[in-house]
């Protein structure tokens, strides 16, 4: 009998629903209530706009293959079209705002996508340059995107949808929360689709792709497409829920290579790996300027810390690229799977343990 | 080896090319009569193409009728790939034509390759290394995909249907082939030989006319070699595939193809069925004279 | 044709010209590594920082001219054999990309690292050279301009002779013709890496010096590299010789833009003007100014 039951026991099995279920519940219900006003503005609003922009690059870079370092223009065009939309178009709600400015930076996208129907690899990467440093520089040069404000500020508007108001830290961290839900959803059902398929075996092969009959220029632009839409929204999050102030300086090089660091760190084509890196890149210079005051006294101030973040996060990179190319999430999953395997293990033990009846 | 066995009709054990010979010669074969008038379902008309100063192929003339088995041998460089390159659109010959059932060809759209109904695997193995073996399978049927990508993410009724259409016949091609206990794995994670099976699988699911398989066999073993072998006759037999068939080993080729091209340095020096090539002092000079010894020992 | 002043514009590109001998100088030192292991080094930029910074720092403390370039030379060899032994050779094997992003991170550690050494301040840096103009049949010349282009070209020379007519320059290019070959033939591929990474830090920290001379010693500096990557573009990854026609071709329409169409765009255009120019040109003939067409082997 004990036997039989030992025999036909299942596994423990974690179905695939429950974790996303389990950590969203916790993030909507829970968190509001016992967070502080630090944990939102410091660490989750910036981790949600992150992660967002983690899972649109991770769609270009990590599923098709395309590398972009351009990923901060498109947060630029998403923040200032949100901005310029909500500003000049009367009646039109917030939410159209944030869904006309992801269409803006996806158009956009395409456009600085079709060199990648021609140009392959580090020409692409390269490329990918011009968007960064032309985004940059027409969003500084052209007061009118910031509503004429000096050196291109602009202030996010009131977020309100429906007539419901979230401007506080938790309000703003709920709105982002929703949008980053939502997209992430559509982000993991699309590269589950045949396209997601399409993107990566144009990564992976490109001249197979093509002679199966995979729509290797679509596929490329629609990667673009989607990618960029994402990150705009992202940029809006970014300008509209964390900094509420922003200029187009903060869409820097370095911002596009957070984002890029993001899903290196993550994991490459893994849509969890987003939200892996950009909690690892959120949290960790908080923990270093803790550990480092701690340690150093006052001999560690700013600028010692801003240094040593980057080479903490240098190093970081490297260290991952040599040890876990696959990321955090790979680490991740190892750990879950040597603990469920424990868990299986105690489960029988304590099954075998009985007395037979 | 459930499904083999029902196509073949033979016992479980593995097949060796002798082995095969035999059963076709049991089954009656050749059916396919030897005629000219047979219409053919692939041309190839004077190619010539050269990189730099490198001349791979020589004013070429091939045809291949439909339904056939046609072996394309010929030592390191000769061109064989570079021919299935031009077939496939991958290359651009320098001159010539190609001619694909109906349609002629001065170089072959790639992107329209499996709408003219071929398929084909490569030399050097080209799976979609971070897709599961049955993604892999299933992205043979991309061509056919109607749907857009919103469909898709939104799970339209008529993307749902594609994707099960494409997901079963998948299924089926990995049950035929001897793959479905790794239909879940990471193509990339595969032993060779597997991969390469992986590889006919997503050929195959195409339901291609014509089937371009360039040395489906390299770096097998014996057993894993006669079990490809049984695959590739029971994709002409059962789907009627017609097969263009690059391969080194010489016993599996003659036992194989009905009929033989030989390329050397970019030129055709023979063609003809496998009793002709044989005898081909030509061809024994060129090719066969270090390989002659396991043509008479009945494969290697 | 009257009303066009040729004078002004042979100025413009000569200035042009010059400069983008400037650009080629740091993009030789990416085609260098390029070349033979295949790594875009993305950290070039991160090592002339550093090459300056450190000469810079050690003249302000007092140590001689001679001495402190030969110091600093030191230190540029041994992180050049550093980053090959701790970052590069684990990653032996690894995609091209992979290789990209690990020198993106070697270029935040040697930024952070420099500036965590010698500090964040702006410093000057005086190669003892005026830069005065001087008159060439009406058109003016900066002399410092000129100065460091007859230096990058010294540079290249030197390079071309090194690698033309010593063992490991031979070696240097059977490894950049063929890995598997020179691999073959019994090369000791790591050897050779370090010495490319060693001349790499040499002409990071001639590049770095002069560069250094016009901007200032500070981080913007390693920037620079963001002027050298639509000159490889253009000229191709693996190409000394496009490194250099593209680097002059960058500078001088860079230059002929900013002064004869800046005005259209409200000027500033050279944050990204390099960058269509490579790009259009890529469009037009995608192998580059010297690459030939190389068919794909399937
Ligand atoms: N993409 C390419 N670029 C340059 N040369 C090529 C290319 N493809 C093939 N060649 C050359 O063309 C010639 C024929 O090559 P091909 O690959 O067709 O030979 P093959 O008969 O398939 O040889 P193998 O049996 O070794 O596969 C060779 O000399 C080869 O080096
Ligand atoms: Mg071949």
């Amino acid at each position: 009998m004990t036997v039989a039951t030992f025999e036909a026991s299942a596994p423990f099995h974690i179905p695939r629903w429950l974790a996303p279920f389990v950590v969203l519940s916790f993030a909507y219900i829970a968190v509001p209530f016992i967070g502080t006003n630090y944990l939102f503005e410091a660490i989750l609003l910036p981790f949600l706009a992150l992660s967002l922009a983690g899972v649109g690059l991770n769609i270009l870079t990590g599923y098709a293959g395309q590398v972009s370092l351009g990923s901060a223009a498109f947060l630029a065009v998403g923040a200032f079209a949100a901005y310029n939309f909500n500003l000049r178009i009367e009646g039109l709600p917030l939410i159209g705002s944030i869904i006309l400015s992801g269409f803006v930076a996806a158009a956009i996208g395409i456009v600085f996508g079709l060199p990648s129907l021609r140009l392959k690899g580090f020409y692409l990467a390269v490329s990918t340059l011009a968007a960064q440093f032309f985004v940059q520089w027409a969003l500084t040069k052209f007061s009118w995107f910031s509503n004429d404000s000096a050196s291109g500020v602009i202030d996010a508007p009131s977020l309100s949808i429906a007539g419901i108001a979230f401007n506080g830290a938790v309000g703003r961290y709920i709105f982002s929360l929703t949008i980053v839900s939502l997209l992430t959803f559509f982000a993991y059902r699309l590269v589950s689709s045949q396209t997601g398929r399409n993107f990566i075996a144009v990564r992976d092969n490109e001249t197979a792709a093509r002679i199966i009959g995979v729509p290797v220029l679509k596929t490329k632009l629609i990667a673009f497409a989607i990618s960029s839409f994402i990150i705009g929204v992202a940029g809006v999050l970014w300008a509209f829920t964390y900094l509420r102030t922003v200029e187009p300086a903060g869409f820097n090089l370095d911002r596009s290579f957070q984002i890029l660091f993001i899903i290196i760190l993550g994991g490459l084509a893994s849509i969890r790996g987003a939200f892996f890196g950009a909690a690892l890149l959120v949290v960790s210079p908080l923990i270093l300027s803790r550990l480092g005051s701690f340690l150093f006294g006052d001999l560690f101030n700013s600028g010692v810390l801003d240094m040593s973040q980057r080479i903490v996060l240098g190093a970081l990179i490297i260290l991952f690229l040599i040890l876990e190319p696959d990321g955090l999430v790979s680490l991740w999953d190892r750990i879950r799977k040597r603990s469920v395997a424990r868990l299986n293990k105690r489960k029988h033990v304590g099954r075998a343990a009985q007395p037979t009846q | 080896m459930n499904s083999m066995n029902r196509v073949l009709g033979g016992p479980a054990t593995a097949y060796f090319p002798a082995d095969i010979a035999a059963e076709r010669q049991g089954l009656g074969e050749p059916v396919k009569p030897l005629s000219a008038a047979q219409d053919t379902a692939l041309g190839l008309d004077g190619i010539s193409l050269s990189f730099g100063g490198v001349v791979a192929l020589d004013n070429i003339d091939l045809a291949v009728r439909r339904g056939e088995i046609r072996a394309i041998i010929g030592p390191n460089g000769a061109g064989k790939s570079s021919l299935i390159n031009i077939i496939s659109g991958v290359y651009r010959p320098d001159r010539g034509r190609i001619t694909i059932g109906a349609d002629r060809f001065t170089s072959v759209p790639t992107q329209k390759l499996a709408r003219l109904g071929i398929a084909r695997t490569f030399q050097n193995l080209a799976l979609f290394k971070g897709l599961s073996v049955i993604d892999n399978v299933i992205s043979g049927r991309a061509y056919k995909v109607r749907s857009t990508f919103l469909a898709q993410v939104l799970g339209l009724s008529g993307s749902r249907r594609e994707e099960a259409d494409a997901r079963g016949r998948a299924a089926r091609i990995l049950e035929f082939l001897n793959l479905n206990h790794v239909s879940n794995r990471l193509a990339g994670t595969l032993p060779y030989g597997l991969q390469k099976r992986v590889e006919l699988a997503r050929a195959l699911v195409a339901e291609p006319a014509i089937l371009l398989l360039d040395e489906p066999m390299a770096g097998m073993t014996a057993s894993e070699k006669a079990e490809m072998a049984e695959f590739i006759l029971a994709a002409n037999r059962e789907y009627n595939t017609t097969i263009v068939l690059i391969e080194h080993d010489i016993g599996v080729v003659m036992e194989l193809s009905d009929r033989i091209a030989v390329l050397d340095y970019g030129r055709k020096i023979a063609d003809g069925t496998p009793e002709e090539i044989r005898a081909d002092q030509g061809v024994i000079d060129a090719y066969l004279g270090v390989a002659a010894e396991n043509i008479d020992g009945g494969g290697i | 044709m009257s009303g066009f002043d040729w004078q002004f514009f042979v100025e413009v590109l000569i200035g042009g010209l010059l400069s983008g001998v400037m650009y080629s100088l740091v993009a030789i030192g990416f085609v260098l590594i390029y070349k033979t292991s295949g790594v875009l080094n993305f950290a070039q930029g991160a090592m002339l920082l550093f090459a300056a910074l450190t000469f810079v720092s050690l003249v302000e403390r007092g140590v001689p001219f001679a001495l402190a370039l030969i110091i600093t030379f030191a230190v540029m060899v041994v992180i050049g054999i550093a980053i090959e032994r701790v970052v590069l050779r684990p990653l032996t094997n690894r995609s091209p990309m992979t290789l990209f992003m690990a020198t993106l991170g070697l270029s935040y550690i040697l930024e952070g690292a420099a500036q965590l050494i010698w500090g964040t301040q702006v410093h000057g840096l005086d190669l003892g050279i005026d830069d005065v103009p001087f008159e060439v049949g009406g058109v003016l010349i900066s002399q410092f301009d000129l100065f460091a282009a007859a230096i990058a070209a010294a540079l290249v020379l030197f390079l071309s002779v090194f690698f033309r007519y010593t063992r490991v320059g031979l070696a240097f290019r059977a490894v950049a013709d063929d890995q598997f070959a020179a691999l073959a033939v019994g090369l000791r591929l790591p050897r050779i890496w370090a010495t490319v990474w060693a001349v790499a830090g040499l002409v990071a920290l001639v590049a770095g010096l002069l560069w250094g001379a016009r901007l200032g010693v500070q981080f913007s500096l390693s920037l620079v590299v963001l002027k050298a990557l639509p000159v490889l573009v253009l000229g191709g990854f693996d190409s000394i010789p496009g490194a250099i026609v593209g680097g002059l071709l960058i500078g001088a329409t860079e230059k002929l833009a900013e002064v004869y169409i800046g005005e259209y765009f409200g000027g500033g255009t050279e944050s990204w003007f390099a960058y269509v120019v490579a790009l259009a040109f890529l469009l037009i003939r995608p192998s580059g100014i010297f690459g030939q067409k190389l068919v794909e082997r399937v």
